[in-house]
């Protein structure tokens, strides 16, 4: 009997797929504070860490501020380390984001997509990670609650790898609240793909060095250079990791997901759990006879440039779909898919829809109207506000 | 002018080394090297942004030979907290995990994970180095700056007009095992609570005085004697208290008036010439002294002979 047909089949939220994916990681120290909607990611966590489910310490500390800072640094004191959030406990956090990247701090962050206030509003939107995007965190965007489990096991790997911060990201109560079949891995079989944690620059009584010190303008720079290079590397990691899950659990994943796009003249762009209702939305208007297809964004950081110009490149019309904004200029996975085209062969005009801000709905309907309206339109514009009342 | 160039050679047992970049009479250098030696090789430094950032020096130079952890500002209570966790899953009980932060990252902005912490009761050791000011950025008001100083945001025509933060009380709300004060001018009775911290679990609480000559105004070869008028003026007495209950006065002051510690400083000034105010002062430093004094008495049941001659007011 192979070790994959000892796997658990059961039906979990995605909260939940997070913390059985950090009990399969063999997470050694967690450090969270309450905010929905990760709560049950913590609450999950803290009762697998009482009951001795996970030998880990769970530090309940005072502030989102203080879980990163607390796991940023027990990740360079040797142990495998996480935390999770969202939206206003990610802007709290914005500061030591850029100190774990600056520090080399291999912690993997699970964010709970939720819209930032005022208004007051827990439901989902992506403007909370996506606002992060310079920080030097890999970000990783997901659609199912396999995928959660899956890519927080994944996000380890490649954090450990190339010593950057990983965030894994699902949306607020779409994934993390609504329950799903979710496949479990034996441990044996993670172990196999997850080895145990080590940093070569961690806290060592033996050869104590200063960890974070300060750099003056002739050091500073080269500094910043590496952690470019780790990204670049990180890009190639993702590939070599995904490829190698895929061998050994049976999915596979990639920087960026197609569907449907064998033949497509027209692309629908976007990330996280609209993608399903995109594919759904596709597969009616495929039954039509309409040439569309689905390109997800699963990696965000490093931005997969190259996958992203292959799948592009030659097709006749691109729309964007962005549940976040970036106010004054327009949706961001908009901004960035077009930035990656500019100077692509045969680049399609791209049209830019900003939908479903604040966890409104976002209905195949919606979709299908979307599609509609870049195929009439002529010019491209940087917003095409979708569902909005004015 | 000639200039004379000495190799100075570091001492075997010392575990900081000459090259720092602490300026001359630094106390929280003095500070350092004196827990460095209660500590020894087995503890780990975690800095939040202070003085102490650059004091260590740039990379990829440090002077201490123990592993330090810089981190941001208001993190050192919580930095220390991750490193513990770490290390007991990794089964080094045998370290010490010191939080070294100066009174901003302490007093202010680190005020918040530090009241976690010690909540918590974490088993870490958080010594503050007390300078009474924002002095790396160039000497700004903190709340541990006292009644009536100088500082560039406290200029002379406005000096400070609040008392310092009582952080001990604070640290005592929290129970925490151990807190104490301590001070450069008497390192016997620092060493001996460094060694007492050493020897509890838990929570461990140090706030050590540490002038600062350019920030007071003051020559570098006067830090020590500062140091030692700030007690025996009673401006900062030295005490412990255990389980945040047990208060013992560990130095019974001379008593000598305030004047004798603030005439030493330029930050002082003009306090020293307004008479209304420096009696204000006075008065608000022999309040503080009787509380704490009554505090020691209900602590212990008694007085030692030498607390008599300290107050003023009969009690």
């Amino acid at each position: 009997m192979k070790l994959i047909e000892k796997s658990q089949y059961t039906v979990l939220k995605g909260n939940y797929a997070v913390a059985y994916g950090v009990k399969l990681a063999r997470v050694e120290v967690i450090s969270a504070y309450p905010i929905t909607p990760q709560t049950t990611i913590s609450e999950k966590l803290a009762d697998m860490t009482a009951t001795g489910e996970l030998k880990a310490r769970f530090i309940t500390v005072e502030s989102e501020h203080s879980a990163i800072s607390a796991v940023i640094a027990s990740s360079l004191a040797g142990a495998r380390s996480f935390t999770a959030t969202a939206s206003q406990g990610l802007a709290l956090m914005h500061e030591m984001l850029h100190w774990a990247t600056g520090a080399r701090a291999p912690v993997v962050m699970v964010n709970v997509n939720r819209a930032l206030a005022p208004s007051w509003n827990i439901w989902t939107e992506q403007t909370d990670s996506l606002a992060q995007r310079d920080t030097g965190w890999l970000q990783i965007y997901n659609e199912s609650n396999q995928e959660v489990l899956d890519t927080t096991i994944l996000a380890f790997k490649i954090a450990e790898r190339v010593y950057l911060p990983t965030m894994v990201v699902l949306d607020a109560f779409i994934l993390s609240h609504t329950s799903e079949p979710v496949e479990i891995y034996p441990q044996e079989l993670v172990d196999e793909f997850l080895p145990p944690y080590e940093h070569p620059n961690a806290i060592n009584f033996d050869d104590p060095r200063a960890i974070g010190a300060f750099a003056r303008p002739d050091y500073y720079m080269e500094f910043r250079y590496n952690i470019q290079k780790a990204h670049e590397e990180a890009l190639r990691v993702f590939k070599e990791e995904t490829e190698l899950f895929a061998e050994m659990f049976g999915r596979k994943y990639d920087t960026v997901e197609e569907f449907m796009l064998d033949d497509a003249d027209y692309v629908l762009v976007l990330a996280g759990s609209t993608a399903t209702t995109a594919k759904y939305a596709v597969a009616q208007l495929r039954e039509r006879g309409e040439k569309v297809g689905v390109m997800r964004i699963k990696l965000f950081r490093p931005f997969p440039v190259e996958d992203v110009r292959r799948v592009l490149s030659g097709r006749k019309k691109v729309a964007v779909i962005d549940r976040n904004l970036s106010f004054g200029h327009s949706g961001i996975f908009y901004m960035e898919t077009k930035a990656a085209m500019y100077g692509a062969k045969d680049r399609p005009p791209i049209f830019g829809y900003v939908a479903g801000l604040g966890g409104r709905d976002i209905r195949p309907q919606d979709i299908i109207d979307i599609y509609e309206d870049m195929k009439r339109r002529e010019e491209p514009e940087n917003i095409i506000w979708k569902g909005v009342r004015v | 002018m000639s200039w004379a160039w000495v190799e100075v050679k570091p001492n075997e047992n010392d575990l900081m080394h000459p090259g720092h970049l602490a300026c001359q009479g630094c106390g929280a250098t003095i500070a350092a090297r004196l827990a460095l030696k209660v500590f020894g090789k087995n503890a780990v430094f975690v800095i939040p942004a202070s003085c102490w950032s650059v004091i260590d020096g740039a990379w990829p130079q440090h002077a201490l030979q123990i592993p330090v952890f810089h981190t941001a500002f208001e993190t050192a209570a919580i930095a220390a907290t991750g490193i513990r966790a770490a290390l007991d899953m990794k089964g080094r009980h045998d370290v010490h995990v010191v939080a070294w932060a100066g009174d901003g990252g302490t007093f202010d902005i680190g005020l918040q994970a530090l009241s976690g912490a010690a909540e918590r009761n974490e088993n870490i050791i958080y010594i503050t180095y007390d300078n009474e000011a924002y002095m790396n950025t160039g000497i700004q008001r903190s709340s541990s700056t006292p009644l009536g100083a100088w500082t560039t945001t406290t200029p002379d025509e406005r000096p400070e007009d609040r008392p310092k933060k009582n952080m001990m009380e604070i640290l005592a709300a929290h129970r925490v095992p151990y807190a104490a004060t301590a001070s450069i001018a008497y390192p016997d009775d620092f060493i001996r609570k460094l060694k007492k911290a050493t020897q509890i679990k838990g929570f461990r609480f140090i706030h050590v005085f540490s002038p600062c000559p350019p920030g007071w105004k003051m020559a570098s070869n006067l830090s020590v004697r500062v140091a030692r008028m700030a007690v025996e003026t009673k401006v900062f007495p030295l005490y412990e208290i255990e389980d945040g209950e047990v208060y013992t006065i560990t130095h019974w002051p001379r008593g000598l008036p305030v004047e004798e510690y603030f005439k030493l400083q330029g930050r002082f000034k003009p306090v020293l010439k307004d008479p209304e105010r420096l009696a204000y002062v006075q008065r608000y430093i022999e309040t503080q002294w009787e509380r704490l004094v009554r505090l020691h008495e209900a602590s212990h049941g008694y007085l030692p002979e030498e607390a008599r001659a300290t107050i003023r007011s009969a009690i």
